[in-house]
C-alpha cells in the first residue's frame, strides 16, 4: 500500500464557537500584549522593556542601600513611587498608549472587529482594560521588588560595638499594610493615566503626533500645575496650592494616596481635608467614565468607515 | 432560501442618497453586485453586516433580519473590506489566528484554521514576516484569509481585485470562484468591471445610484446570440463576397467576419466557402453576449 500526501482540500469548521466572555479575554490580552511590544517585530519591545527595566532601577537600588544601611529611609515608599518616577511613565504612557488606541484606526482595522462578533463596548473596554493593566505592571513590579527587598532584610541581631543603636525597621504586618495601600494607588495610577493616554491617542491616528500629544498634555499640565502652585505657596494660600494639584494626573491620584490611602505626600501640597480627598477621587472617576464614553463614541465612527 | 433578501432598503447621507428603496433577492451561489464608483455597493455590505443602520426598508441576510439579529449573522458572515485593513506591523499568521479569536474559535481550533486558509489563498512561507512588507496582491490574499478563517456561510468581498495586476485578477477571480464552487461558501462580490464578474458569478446585481438596474442569473445574460465569428488566415474579403453571394449575412469586424445564422445552411456555406477559395481557418464559433453589451444597450428594462 503506497502513502501519498494529498490536498484534502477545503474544511469546514464544525468545532466549538465560543461567547462574548471569550472574545473580550482574546482582545484583552491582544492588546496587553501589543502594549509591551509581544507578538510584535523587536523595534516594538525595544521601548516598553527598557523603560520597565528603568522603572526597575531605583528599586533595585533602594533595596540595596536598605540591605546595606539598614536605615529604614533607604527604602522609596511604596505610594512615593510612582510620582518620584513620573517622567519614565509618562514616556511610557506616551509610546505605547498609542499603540493600544490609534494603530487599529491608522490602518483601518477596526471595521474587521465590528462586522464580527465583536462588542463595540467590549471592544473599548479591552482597550482600556489592558493599557491600564499595562501600566499596573509597570507601577506595580517595582514596588513589589521594594516589599520584596523589605522584608528580606532584617533588623541587625546586636548593635554594632560602640556605635549608636540601629534604627528600628517597620514590622512585616506594616509593610505589608502600606504595600497593598500602595498597590491600591498603582491601581488608581493606571486607571486615570490609561484614560487620559487613550483618549489622546484616539485623535491623533498619526503615531509621532500621539505621542506628542501625550507627552505635551504631561508637561503642560505638570509645569503649569507647578508655577500655581509655587505663586499659591508663596502667598501662603495653602488650600489653593493642593486644590491645583487635581491639574495634572501624578497629583491627582496622588491626592487620593494621600486622604483616602493614609500614604505620605510625595507632592508639594496634598488637597485640604476633609473634601480634598472624595474631591480628587471623584474626578479621577469622572476621568475614566468620560474616557470609555469618549472613546466609545470615537470607535463607533470608525467601525463604519 | 435567499442568502439576501432587502424590500425597500434606502440609506440617505446629508446630501447624498445612497440607495433608494433597492428591492433584490439573491440565492446562494456566486452573486456579483456591479455598479460604478459611488453607485452604493460598499454602502449596501455595510448596512447588510450591520455596521450601518438603514434610514429606511429591511434586509434580511441569512434569513436573519438585520435590525434584530445583527450579532448572529456577524457570527455567520465575512467580510473583506475595499480599503486597507491590516496592521503592518503583525505577520499574517497572528493577525489571521487574532481574527479567528475574534469570532470565537478556540485557541487551538485558530491557530489550524489560520493555517489552513492562508494555505487555501496562497500564503506561504512569507506568512511570517510582518505584512507591512507585503505586495499588494499579497496583502489582498491576508485580507481574504481573514473573511474566511471562521468558515462563514456567506463572505462578502468589497473589490476584491482592486490595485492587482492582470496575473493577480485573475488568480483572485480564479479563487472567489474556488469559494463558491469547492469550499461551497456563498459569494457577493463587488466590482465596478462587469467583465470579470461575468466569468465567476452565477448571478449578477447590476445597481445604479442607488437604484436596481438589473438581477439576473448570468448565463441568461450570456446565452448564445446567433451570430458566427469566423477567422481566417487570410482572404476574409474574398470569403465574405462568397458568403454573400450564397445568401448570408456577413459583415466584417477587424480581422473577423461576423455571420448571422440562419440555420445548418450557414455552417456549410462557410465550410465550402472555404473549402473552394482554399483558405486556412482558424475559428468559427457562435457568439456569446457580454453583460457588458446588456449594460451599455442597458436602460432599466427589467
Amino acid at each position: 500500500m503506497t502513502s501519498t500526501i494529498h490536498d484534502i482540500g477545503y474544511r469546514h469548521y464544525d468545532g466549538q464557537r465560543l461567547g462574548r466572555a471569550y472574545v473580550l479575554r482574546s482582545l484583552f490580552t491582544h492588546n496587553l500584549r501589543a502594549a509591551y511590544g509581544l507578538g510584535r517585530p523587536a523595534k516594538a519591545k525595544v521601548m516598553p522593556f527598557l523603560l520597565f527595566a528603568a522603572m526597575l532601577l531605583p528599586a533595585v537600588g533602594s533595596v540595596a542601600a536598605l540591605a546595606l544601611t539598614k536605615e529604614p529611609r533607604a527604602l522609596i515608599r511604596y505610594s512615593a513611587y510612582a510620582v518620584y518616577l513620573q517622567p519614565l511613565i509618562a514616556i511610557f504612557l506616551a509610546t505605547q498608549a498609542p499603540v493600544v488606541a490609534s494603530r487599529e484606526l491608522r490602518f483601518h482595522v477596526v471595521p474587521l472587529y465590528f462586522s464580527r462578533p465583536v462588542g463595540r463596548f467590549d471592544y473599548v473596554l479591552a482597550k482600556f482594560g489592558a493599557l491600564a493593566t499595562a501600566l499596573f505592571i509597570l507601577l506595580a513590579t517595582p514596588v513589589t521588588l521594594l516589599y520584596a527587598g523589605a522584608l528580606a532584610t532584617r533588623e541587625p541581631k546586636k548593635p554594632t560595638l560602640g556605635g549608636p543603636p540601629p534604627p528600628k525597621l517597620p514590622s512585616v504586618g506594616q509593610h505589608t499594610a502600606h504595600y497593598l495601600e500602595g498597590l491600591a494607588g498603582c491601581v488608581l495610577f493606571a486607571l486615570v493615566l490609561a484614560a487620559l493616554g487613550l483618549v489622546i491617542a484616539a485623535f491623533t491616528p498619526r503615531r509621532g503626533f500621539g505621542v506628542a500629544g501625550v507627552i505635551a498634555v504631561y508637561l503642560v499640565s505638570f509645569t503649569v500645575v507647578g508655577i500655581v502652585q509655587g505663586i499659591a505657596e508663596s502667598q501662603s494660600r495653602y488650600a489653593l496650592e493642593g486644590w491645583a494639584g487635581a491639574f495634572t494626573p501624578f497629583y491627582l491620584v496622588d491626592g487620593v494616596q494621600v486622604r483616602l490611602l493614609g500614604a505620605q505626600a510625595a507632592t508639594p501640597q496634598p488637597p485640604p481635608t476633609p473634601y480634598g480627598g472624595p474631591v480628587f477621587l471623584a474626578i479621577c472617576l469622572a476621568l475614566i467614565v468620560a474616557a470609555v464614553g469618549i472613546l466609545y463614541a470615537r470607535f463607533r465612527k470608525a467601525g463604519v468607515s | 432560501m435567499p442568502i439576501i433578501a432587502t424590500q425597500g432598503l434606502t440609506m440617505r447621507f446629508p446630501g447624498v442618497t445612497a440607495l433608494d428603496a433597492l428591492t433584490v433577492q439573491v440565492e446562494p451561489g456566486v452573486v456579483g453586485l456591479v455598479g460604478a464608483n459611488g453607485a452604493g455597493k460598499s454602502t449596501l455590505i455595510k448596512i447588510l453586516l450591520g455596521l450601518l443602520p438603514p434610514t429606511g426598508g429591511a434586509a434580511a441576510v441569512l434569513g436573519l433580519d438585520i435590525a434584530g439579529d445583527g450579532g448572529r449573522i456577524r457570527e455567520q458572515v465575512g467580510y473583506m473590506p475595499e480599503h486597507e485593513c491590516l496592521p503592518p506591523d503583525m505577520p499574517a499568521t497572528e493577525f489571521v489566528v487574532h481574527m479567528a479569536r475574534m469570532s470565537g474559535l478556540p485557541a487551538t481550533a485558530a491557530r489550524e484554521r489560520a493555517a489552513d486558509t492562508l494555505r487555501h489563498v496562497g500564503l506561504y512561507e512569507e506568512r511570517y514576516r510582518p505584512i507591512g512588507g507585503y505586495s499588494t496582491g499579497m496583502r489582498q490574499r491576508v485580507k481574504l484569509a481573514q473573511a474566511l478563517v471562521h468558515d462563514p456561510k456567506l463572505v462578502f468581498l468589497d473589490e476584491p481585485t482592486n490595485g492587482l495586476d492582470p496575473a493577480g485578477r485573475d488568480e483572485m477571480l480564479a479563487l472567489i470562484r474556488r469559494i463558491g464552487t469547492e469550499f461551497g461558501i456563498s459569494v457577493l462580490v463587488t466590482s465596478h468591471l462587469l467583465g470579470e464578474l461575468e466569468r465567476i458569478c452565477d448571478h449578477v446585481v447590476i445597481i445604479d445610484g442607488g437604484r436596481l438596474l438589473r438581477s439576473q442569473a448570468v448565463a441568461s445574460f450570456t446565452e448564445a446570440s446567433g451570430v458566427l465569428v469566423v477567422e481566417v488566415d487570410e482572404g476574409a474579403e474574398k470569403l465574405g463576397v462568397r458568403l454573400t453571394q450564397a445568401g448570408a449575412r456577413v459583415r466584417p469586424e477587424g480581422r473577423f467576419l461576423l455571420v448571422d445564422i440562419a440555420g445548418e445552411r450557414t455552417f456549410d456555406a462557410i465550410r465550402d466557402g472555404v473549402a473552394e477559395l482554399d483558405l486556412c481557418l482558424i475559428r468559427m464559433e457562435q457568439r456569446r453576449h457580454h453583460i457588458e453589451e446588456v449594460f451599455a444597450a442597458g436602460g432599466p428594462e427589467l
